[in-house]
């Protein structure tokens, strides 16, 4: 047949070929070494450091033995059963929930409240110091934030003076103690920490919008607030809804270096998530391979939530996240 | 103006009432720690009794020649500006170098380390496995715990490769004429023209580094070898006995002008103090890194 014949000519010619193909990659690998060991440096760091601890997951599906050098026998999903009888799965993931569900309400239209304000300041020296300061608490720590919460929330702090001043309180008692204010301060220092820093990427929407827009709704006789609503709101509309998206898709994460900071033995019932969970579990109690199934279950979820929140951007404005 | 003339008495209403909104903002942002700063240079007996909000009432820096003369407090200060130096100049460079080979379009290869580094963005082994990791690797308790696991992020190589895409192709070429190898086109030609992005990524490692607390409590053992930010969570977090700590950081001939809490607020001041005094200076970068980040991201 016809194919046969191809084929023999091109068995005929292939060495040739090959040898050649070889050779000139070889010489072309040999003059770009350097920039072949530095790609390469990047690519072992990433296998050490990346591709390794992916491998360390199977322990999920095994049990970790503490002992060096010893086997870690296969036990399928033994951890993960146990984690559906766990009985503190109920009281984690209604905290997890809890405080992503109140940063969302909360803590997401506030940047955009706040950048449509400080836009609306007509003194560019006064607006830009404003956004200097707002940025600021978003470069300390949270041990810092940490730090200052504690001093005002004990019983001898200045929330509890000014709170029994206006009489609002009769004695004071430390908040930081007490399971049912956990909520609150999470969320309330995250937007005090974050309120500015999230604002920058609405106040980038906002000042790529043309003033022309303005210009002409001013002509015909439009007010603040009708420019507001009518210009900047819609204008900034693509860019709420992808970081919306991209925060209902966080919903299983929480931010786990305030948190830990925050918590303490007595606010556990409302202070453990799932990333405070496994920590517990596994660093402090070395539970390695039942923290290890717990966190694989997090992060599946939390990928599928992402790969959905990806298809409904595409939907909504035609771009996609990935 | 043209445009003051027309303001209507609603409109001087609004700026009026948003300005004062803004005020309030600035203020309740400011505050805090304008309340740690007072109470810290405050006599630390005399701050017990509380109620000092705008200004110290009895004027004292003990507290913090407490802090500069305690042996363990400036230990973890050393170690903090250390990680800070070397663990910011290990990742830009190193960061920085991986993502020139990658930025050459000829390097063969470059679409499979792309696709495994692109991987990594989505996927990843999570607390456990990185700590089994970061064991078997011999880097606990070790200096470099803070340098090596923290030396690259794909995500700053992606920002580094857009910057050097945009370098003219002339620039290279120049240098290849003279004979220089690669490594010397990168050092000597690319990094000297990309000081703005170099400088974005330095301040926001810088920070990093600075702030990161849980490396230390996660993998530090060692009291002579945790930054001040993990020693602040073991004094600070409302989970540890904190004042014990604070105590046994504290000189045995210490004035009585200095209490646990004063010496606490006042470590918390030489902590952050560096970073309010250059942020003024470099917010723009920090701004700039933001907006690049969040394009590619």
């Amino acid at each position: 047949m016809n194919s046969v014949g191809i084929e023999a000519t091109n068995t005929d010619k292939r060495p040739v070929r090959e040898n050649n193909k070889w050779s000139r990659l070889g010489k072309k690998l040999i003059s770009q070494r350097y920039l072949q060991a530095m790609a390469l440096l990047g690519v072992i760091w990433m296998i050490v450091f990346n591709y390794i601890p992916m491998y360390w997951i199977t322990i999920a599906f095994r049990d970790y033995n503490i002992v060096p050098h010893s086997v870690n026998p296969w036990v399928g999903l033994k951890h993960f059963k146990e984690f559906l009888n766990d009985d503190n799965l109920g009281y984690v993931i209604r905290n997890t929930l809890g405080m992503s569900a109140l940063k969302l309400v909360i803590g997401f239209p506030l940047p955009i409240a706040f950048a449509i304000l400080l836009n609306e300041v007509r003194s560019t020296f006064f607006k830009k110091s404003i956004q200097t300061i707002s940025y600021l608490p978003h470069f300390l720590s949270w041990v810092i934030l940490g730090g200052i919460l504690a001093n005002w929330l004990a019983d001898v702090g200045i929330v509890n003076k000014i709170l029994m001043a206006l009489g609002w309180i009769h004695e004071p008692f430390s908040y930081l103690a007490e399971p049912s204010y956990f909520w609150t301060i999470v969320v309330s220092s995250d937007i005090w920490k974050e309120l500015g820093w999230s604002a920058i990427i609405y106040l980038a929407a906002i000042s790529s919008i043309s003033s022309e827009l303005y210009e002409a709704a001013t002509i015909d006789g439009a007010g603040r607030f009708q420019k507001i609503f009518n210009i900047t709101l819609p204008s900034i509309r693509g860019t709420i809804s992808i970081l919306l998206i991209l925060a209902v898709s966080g919903i299983l994460n929480s931010n786990f270096d305030q948190i830990l900071v925050l918590r303490n033995q007595l606010n556990e019932p409302k202070s453990t998530v799932i990333d405070i969970y496994v920590y517990q579990v596994g660093i402090v109690l070395s539970r390695f391979s039942y923290s290890t199934a717990v966190n694989l279950i997090k992060s599946v979820i939390a990928f599928l939530l992402l790969l959905g929140a990806n298809s409904v951007t595409k939907k909504l404005n035609d771009t996609s996240l990935f | 103006m043209f445009s003051m003339n027309r303001r209507t008495s609603g409109e001087v209403a609004f700026d009026v009432l948003n300005n004062v909104l803004m005020l309030i903002v600035c203020f309740l942002t400011l505050y805090p720690i304008w309340y740690v700063l007072v109470n810290a240079f405050n006599d630390g007996t005399d701050a017990m009794r509380g109620g000092i909000y705008w200004w110290p009432r009895l004027f004292s820096l003990d507290s913090f020649r407490t802090v500069f003369h305690s042996t363990g407090i400036m230990t973890a200060m050393g170690v903090t500006v250390a990680k800070t130096v070397i663990g910011t100049v290990v990742h830009v460079f190193f960061t920085a170098m991986v993502a020139y080979a990658f930025s050459r379009r000829e390097l063969i290869g470059r679409k499979v380390y792309m696709l495994i580094g692109t991987i990594t963005m989505f996927f990843g082994g999570g607390l456990i496995p990185t700590y089994l990791l970061i064991k078997s690797l011999g880097l606990i308790d070790s200096f470099w715990v803070y340098i090596i696991p923290a030396a690259f992020s794909f995500w700053d190589m992606i920002i580094f490769l857009t910057f050097f895409r945009e370098i003219p192709d002339g620039l290279e070429e120049a240098a290849k004429i003279d004979g220089a190898n690669d490594f010397k086109i990168f050092y000597k030609v690319i990094i000297p023209v990309s000081m703005p992005v170099v400088a974005t990524i330095a301040l926001f490692h810088g920070v990093y580094q600075w702030n990161d607390y849980f490396t230390g409590v996660i993998y530090m053992n060692n009291a002579d070898l945790q930054p001040i930010q993990t020693f602040l969570f073991r004094v600070v977090a409302a989970s540890s006995t904190g004042a014990s700590a604070m105590i046994a950081a504290m000189p045995s001939n210490v004035s009585k002008a200095v209490t646990s809490q004063s010496l606490k607020l006042a470590t918390m001041v030489v902590t952050t103090a560096p970073i309010v005094f250059v942020y003024p200076f470099l917010q723009k970068y920090f701004v700039k890194g933001f907006m690049i980040g969040s394009i590619k991201g």
